[in-house]
Order: C-alpha cells, then structure tokens, then sequence
C-alpha cells in the first residue's frame, strides 16, 4: 500500500498522546487470564517425558505399564503420530520431530512420550512408568566444532545449501549464504588501517515470565479449540492442523494474554501434543511447561561465532568490511545465520562489503526467533570492531560511525536501496546527548554501538464494528505482547474522529478474523495499525452512506469531521451533523448494522534505527561489571503511544545488557543443559540496572500514512556492542566473547598484565 | 499421598480447601481457590510471579505448602482493591505504563506493598533491591521503580490526609 503522505502538516489529535492501556485494570487486579488461567469441564493434566541425552538412538519405548495406571487417559509417542500429514514438507516434518522424537532424541530435553491424567501427581506417575532403551550417540553442541571435518554428523539427509558445487557428503553445515557489494580486495588495498577480529556469543533464552501452556480440547470428529500463549494464533493453527491431519477451520485456536515472547512463542512445541492428547483422550488437556523445560525444551536465540575485517584511510573512511558469522541453529536447519549477514553492516555507506553466513546444525534445541532475531551477536561482532577501527585511527568512535553511516540512497549491505533513514540523526542525538557529558570515575568506562532492524508487514486483517451507542469494536489478529491494543485504539479513534475510551480493542480468534500472521518482526502496530487505519476509513465511507440516506441527499454532499457527518453546501444549512452514535442508533432504517474490516498485505515497512550510549563500573578485584548510565535513541518513525515506545526501548536494552553480561547456556561435556533456571541462568533483576533515558526520533516512514515504523526489536541490537566496548574502555582491553562474565572480564586482565 | 483439610483467610475472607500435603500453595491457590492471580514463572522461587503475603510476610508461593497456610492470613493481588477502588500502586502502574505483558505484575504488586507498608520513603535503591526477587522481562524495570516512587508519594499524601482527620476528630 502506497500512500501519498504529507507529514509536515500532519496533525493528530489523539495520537502520541498517553492514555492508560485498555487491558489495565484486568492486568493489575489478577483478572487477566494467561495461557496456563483457562479451565474446562473434565480436563486432564498432559506432562512430556524427555530426554536427558544430547544425542541417543531410541531403542526401545514401552508405555504399556503408564498406559495400565489408574487415571491416566492417553499416552502419546511418535507413533501416534504418522509423518503423513506433513506429505513430504521438510519443515513440516522437522516441527513435527522437534514436537516428539523419531526413534532418536537430538538434544537434552527432545520430547520422547507424553501422557494425559487425571492428576498432576498420575501424570507423574506415569511418566516414570514409560521404559526407554537409549543408546547414546555421538554429539556436538559448540558451532565451530560442529563445523569441524571429524563432527558427528547429526542428521544424514543435510548438504549445504547455497555453495557451488552441491556437496556430496551430507555435514552439519545446512547453508551458506553471501550478501554484498563492491570489490573488497581492491577496497582493503585503499586501506590505511585493517582491524580484523574474532568473536563469540553465548546462547540466550528470550526468558519470557511465562512458560509456555495450553488447553486442548478435540473432538473425535476432528473439530476442536485451542487456548494458547502465542504471539500468533493462526500459525499456530495451521502447524497444528497440517501435522495432525485436520481441518484448519475446524480448529480455533484463541490466543490467550501473553506473558511475554520475544519471538520465542512463535512456534509450536506443547500444542500439537496437546491436541494430540485430548484426541486420544476425548478430554480437555492442559499442558504448562516448567520452567526447566522451557530452557531445555523451547527455542532459545543462536551461539555464534564471527569474524569481521574492516579496513579504513586516515581520514576516516571505510573502504572495505567483510564478516563471516557461524550461527549455532540446534537439531534442525534454521536461516537465523542468513539474518546474521544481512544485518551485519546495515547501518553503513559501504563501497565494498561482503558478509557470509553459515547456519549449522548442533545439539541443543531448535533455535526460534529472539527480537530482531540474529541482528544483537552480528552487531557485537560489527560494532566492536567499529570501535577499534576508530581507535586506531585516533578518532572519537561516534564521528567515525557518522562519517560512514548509511544514509537515503545508500545502497544497503543486504542489497535494497534505502529511503529516509534514522541512522545519522540518532548518532547527531547521541553526540549532543547530555550523557556524553556525564564525567567517568574510577574502573568506568563508556561505549556506543548501533544497531538496525529491518521490521516486517505481512498478512493482516482487521474488522471494526460500531454498536447501537456509536462505541466501537475494533478486532484485530495481532496478539498484544505490549501495549498495542491502546496504540490500535488510538488509531481507531484518530480515524474515527471519536475519544479513545468509545473504543475497545480485542485480538478476534481464529474464527472471527481471517488469517493474521504473527506479532512478530515489529509488524503489531505497524501492520494492524495500517489496516485499522483503511478499515476505519471504510467504515466511514458507510456511516456517510447512511447519513446520506438519513438526509436523502447524495452521499457527495457529506462529509465526515470529528466523529460527525457533515452536509456540506449552503443547501444543507439546516442539517445540523450527524453524529456516529446518532447514526449508530438508526442503522435499522438506513440499511443494517456498520462495519468497515480490511484484509491485505501490509507493505512498505520501514527500517529502524538505534544508538545506544552506555556507562559502566568494573571491579578490577572480582571482575564485576555495573551498568551505571544507559541511554537509548531510536527512530520511531512516529510514535502512537510514546510510553509503550520507550517501554520497548528499555525493556530491549535491558534484555541486550543481560545478554552482554550474564546470561548464557552452559552445556557440560556430556551435552546436558547445565544451568535450566532463573537461579543460574541469571536474567537481569531490577538492582543491577539504573534507570534507563531514551530519547525517540521521528523520520516518518513515507510507505504509513502516520510514518509509523515498528520499535520493538530494534532496541536490543546495540546493548552487546555498546557494554562490550563500555567494558573494554574501562578496563583497557578488548572483549571479544559475550557474556562478559567476572570470570571472562579477570582472564582478560591476567592475559594483559601477563 | 493422603489430602489435608487447610483452613485459612484469603484477602480477608475465610476459605478452606483440601489438598494433598506436597502441594504447593501456589497451585492450591490457584487450581483449588480459583486465584489465578497469583502466577507460575518458574516454581522454584527465582522470578517472584507467585509472590502473596503469609501473616504479612512476602513469600514466593511456590515456595510454601498449601498445608502450610492452615491458620494463616494470606494476601493476594486479588485483594489489593478496595471495590472499585484501587490501590494507588495498582493506578500508578497503569499511569506509568509500569507493565507491558503483566504477568509480573501481581507478584510486583503485592512486593511493592509489603516495601512499601515497611518503608514508606523509599529510596531508588531501596525499591530496587526490595523488588530484586521479582522478574519483569519486558520493562528494564525503569517504568516500574517510577510507578512504585509514584504510588509511595501518593500513599504518603493521602495517610497525611488520614492523620490530619484523626487529629480534627
């Protein structure tokens, strides 16, 4: 959708103003009912059993004796589920074997069986009662190994896609992938200075509060319904029905509120077993994930391992810049490597670049997305190197990123030609940030780092409905995952030309609405606001309609302003206007109830942009670092609902400084998840942050009618560079490997002083 | 495992419930009250999404045993409003836009009143480590220590109020 937008003169009345959330009251009263709060008449408990091997041929599985014990109601294993629904889709299968192992569990925590009970302490029971023969196989959890010759070779039917010639012998490397332009030979010969370097980042975990969960209920005519957290209820629906071979509309699945996601609740783990279970039961089934088994079992973001080579003259200019990144996907192929290399360098006007990408295949559990999935370990890599490239040079590492920063026309690193881009003024911001001024004490130091996300459209649909009293309903299929039912209902009420409280937003079901993909890649607000935007001015074509009939005049001569028709002409002096409540109230007469709905593709998404400043203490004793000062500045595009904007920017970057100082996967030789909690996988707790200043810009994004460009990812792609060269600034020496634990940061301080 | 017959007061309200003696509150307070409230982040006392009030105490109630409660009080995010009126730390986290998802919230809550019926000026720090047994994956706390700082002036403002009243009378 292509608008001719003016935004000079664009005025709103209700949007960017800050109104309390719709959903509230229910959120902080108890009231708001979550993927494990629904209950349903006779339901069972569902449990998973699995496997406390990194790789093991499953020999043998007897359930007969759990299927024997009082109370349970179904057991499930891959047997119960035919590989034929998928018919022949790889990736159909792979989520259909990551759901429940295939005669061998791929990593710590693969799903073997499940079961159904009537209890909690049953389906326990149960669990213990089903006898596995495994027979451990070779395994391999670090990329850079799994990429090695002599690695065992997890599956036999993956050859590296994207390299010339096909290989013959399958490998854990499942594809290759090039961006690029330019000669960067010729483009490294121009240069004065080269920094080349190597990095590591560990593995993450979105560590949303709430586990995943679910409430199935099938019936054996193969209709059924699904209560579900997810950040996308018709995908879910779809994987659902495809793999257990039902009908698609025949299955409703209502998403519940979600307790966060991140991206981690954009695939199916729990659901189709669930389904599975109920079936077999013809009983409800409720499944909620421990926490345990959401570490060990749901889709944490990649490990990686990049190299970056960047080459600049005296004067400043980067003449060349290539990167190599090596992303850890888990037990099945992935493109999360291919985000990896497109990001690398988006925020920069390069004459040469080129970016490779390898997306390898491990051990551990399959890798979903985690907000502005790839883009955070790429731009450690890129930002770091950035830092010492400027170093070298002598110049101040912020007018070196604004001499080369990206900007309208620049040709991307990824190919597409950019329009009107933040990079430059959220780096002018920075510069001019009162917080480059704040003086550093002892063991401080202070780092920046940007970072760029391309944000998504996609499939949306939306419908509004007007009641009798002219308040309005507005349904949209994007789930809310933070605030995006007020920005929705402010747009509603723009449009509308009525107060924001005359509107109540609600996600529809699967039933309700037609398909929506997922909240994800920043789209929410971006996508539904678009089509509530035409729905609302659909809507308005009919409320003019009926006042025209109303009037009986032709429906020319009206005109709709704030919230009323108006009959425009002398003529029509004595009609006073028509307001939507009174035109609601007489839809009996004037030709049936009003609505106005749109389904489309949302395109023309606009990129975004941050820069990020960050102070921070170390303890050269106990190699502890503190963040003391932290500043986020983003390009919004435009900003509905600032406070839920800076919401998404705090709550990124402190995900961001979690990852660039604590957490991480830690995996024991024998390929076992060492660390499956809040306890030692240590996410960051409201004393070890200060608060944190944002600052949002707003370069319209000429492809919205408001110049709305998503916000929700982009904030978590600079933390990792910007602690990271805060770090080494304070310290003295070059970080190189995220998390920068105390051990890490007192291994680098002996190395140098050695 | 044989039940147990608990009897205690829920938000002021006497409640009996049976439940068999190794489970723990949170779920008897859930599956067997009907307070779903009260969240499940991690069943292991890490996040503090369970958190409630025993005799006045801030407990994870993961942490304790549905048994455990017979004879106590117990506090929950369900009895934090007065009717239709909320607490003031409830109006200030919608005001501040102090949550995104909410499922922290209740637990956030209920820690912050407890800091707050302790400690009515706290510090920035003071909030920050009395709220340091709780998770918010989605804020980077910052709207939430506002809120708290918000709700405690106001507290402060409106048992002024109260004592100004007492004083009259």
């Amino acid at each position: 959708m292509k608008q001719d937008t003016n935004f000079t003169n664009q005025e709103f009345r209700v949007i960017g103003t800050r109104v309390k959330r719709p959903d509230g009251i229910d959120k902080v009263t108890g009231r708001a009912r979550y993927g494990a709060d629904a209950t349903a008449p006779g339901q069972l408990v569902g449990m998973f059993l699995r496997s406390p091997h990194a790789h093991a041929r499953i020999k043998k599985l007897d359930v007969s004796r759990a299927e024997k014990l009082q109370g349970v109601k179904a057991v499930i294993t891959s047997a119960d589920l035919p590989d034929e629904h998928c018919g022949g889709d790889r990736e159909l299968l792979n989520i259909l074997e990551n759901c429940m192992a295939r005669g061998r569990a791929l990593y710590d925590g693969h799903a073997v069986a499940a079961v159904a009970a009537v209890d909690a302490t049953t389906a326990k029971k149960a669990l213990k009662l089903i006898k596995i023969d495994y027979e451990k196989l070779p395994h391999v959890t670090d990329v850079d190994e799994a990429m090695q010759a002599d690695a065992p070779v997890i599956h036999d039917w993956v050859y590296t896609v994207g390299v010339e010639p096909q290989p013959n012998k399958p490998s854990n490397v499942s594809m290759r992938a090039q961006f690029g332009h330019g000669d960067v030979e010729a483009g490294f010969k121009e240069a004065d200075v080269i920094i080349e370097k190597s990095y590591k980042t560990g593995q993450t975990h979105q560590g949303y509060i709430e586990p995943h969960a679910c409430l199935a209920n099938m019936s054996p005519d193969g209709s059924g319904e699904l209560w579900v957290t997810t950040q996308g209820h018709f995908a879910y629906r779809n994987t659902c029905a495809q793999i257990l071979g039902l009908n698609m509309a025949k299955l409703k699945v209502t998403s519940s509120e979600i307790g966060g996601g991140f991206g981690g609740k954009t695939h199916v783990w729990i659901e189709p077993i669930a389904l599975a279970l109920s079936r077999k039961a013809n009983r409800p089934v409720k499944v909620v994930m421990s926490r345990e088994e959401v570490f060990r079992a749901s889709g944490p973001t990649s490990s990686t391992s990049i190299d970056v080579k960047i080459g600049a003259t005296k004067d400043g200019r980067i003449t060349a810049a290539t990167s190599e990144c090596r992303y850890q996907g888990g037990a099945f192929p992935g493109t999360w490597a291919l985000i990896g290399a497109m990001t690398s360098f988006a925020p920069y006007d390069l004459k040469n670049v080129q970016t490779v990408s390898y997306d390898v295949v491990c051990n551990r559990p399959k890798v979903a997305a985690y907000r502005a999935p790839s883009a955070p370990m790429a731009a450690f890599a890129v930002e770091s190197t950035v830092d010492l490239v400027a170093q070298e040079l002598g110049i101040d590492p912020i007018d070196f990123r604004i001499l080369n920063a990206a900007k309208e026309g620049t040709q991307s690193s990824y190919g597409p030609v950019y329009g009107p881009i933040g990079i430059g003024p959220t780096l002018d911001a920075a510069k001019s940030h009162p917080h480059m001024k704040a003086k550093l004490g002892k063991n401080q130091g202070r780092g920046m780092a940007c970072g760029f996300w391309f944000n998504f459209g996609g499939q949306t649909s939306t419908t509004i409905n007007v009641a009798a009293d002219g308040t309005v309903n507005l349904s949209v299929g994007t789930v809310d995952v933070g605030g995006s039912r007020a920005s929705l209902s402010l747009i509603c009420a723009e449009e509308l030309g009525i107060p924001y409280e005359q509107v109540k937003a609600h996600i529809g079901d699967t039933a309700a609405l037609a398909h929506n993909d997922m909240t994800d890649g920043s789209r929410g607000t971006f996508a539904s606001g678009m089509a509530t935007i035409v729905a609302a001015r659909r809507t308005i074509e009919v409320l003019k309609q009926r006042a025209a009939t109303a009037w009986e005049i032709p429906v020319e001569e009206v005109e709709w302003k704030d919230g009323c028709a108006h009959a425009v002409g002398e003529a029509h002096a004595d009609k006073a206007p028509l307001s939507l409540a009174e035109i609601a109230a007489n839809t009996e007469n004037t030709g049936g109830p009003i609505a106005g709905h749109n389904e489309f593709v949302a395109d023309g998404a606009g990129v975004s942009f941050a820069s990020h400043i960050c102070d921070v203490e170390v303890d050269p004793e106990t190699g502890s670092t503190r963040v003391i000062r932290y500043t986020v500045i983003q390009d919004a595009g435009k900003a509905i609902h600032p406070d839920y904007v800076e919401g998404q920017f705090q709550g990124g970057a402190a995900q961001g400084i979690g990852w660039a100082l604590n957490e991480e996967y830690i995996y024991g030789d024998d390929g076992r998840l060492q660390n499956p909690g809040f306890l030692d996988y240590r996410i960051p707790v409201c004393s070890d942050l200060p608060f944190i200043d944002t600052q949002i810009l707003e370069i319209p994004n000429p492809n919205h009618p408001y110049g709305v460009r998503g916000v929700g990812e982009t904030s978590i792609v600079p933390p990792l560079a910007a602690v990271a060269n805060a770090v080494s600034n304070a310290v003295g020496v070059r970080m190189t490997q995220v998390p920068i634990s105390p051990p890490r940061i007192l291994a680098a301080l002996d190395a140098e002083s050695a | 495992m044989s039940g147990a017959h608990v009897s205690t007061t829920i938000n002021g309200d006497a409640v009996e419930f049976a439940c068999p003696q190794d489970e723990s509150l949170l779920d008897a307070l859930r599956n067997r009250v009907g307070l779903t409230g009260v969240k499940e982040g991690c069943g292991t006392g890490d996040c503090g999404a369970c958190s409630i009030t025993l005799d006045g105490r801030l407990v994870c109630s993961c942490l304790v045993l549905g048994v455990e409660a017979n004879g106590k009080q117990i506090g929950t995010v369900e009895g934090l409003a007065d009717g239709d009126q909320l607490h003031p730390l409830q109006e200030k986290f919608i005001e501040h836009a102090a949550l995104q998802c909410g499922i922290c919230t209740p637990g956030f809550l209920v820690a912050a009143k407890v800091l707050l019926e302790r400690n009515p000026d706290p510090s920035e720090t003071e909030i920050r480590y009395a709220l340091a047994g709780n998770l918010c994956r989605c804020t980077g706390y910052d709207k939430i220590v506002r809120a708290v700082q918000a709700a405690g002036k106001e507290m402060r403002k409106q048992n002024k109020k109260k004592a100004k009243k007492k004083k009259k009378k």
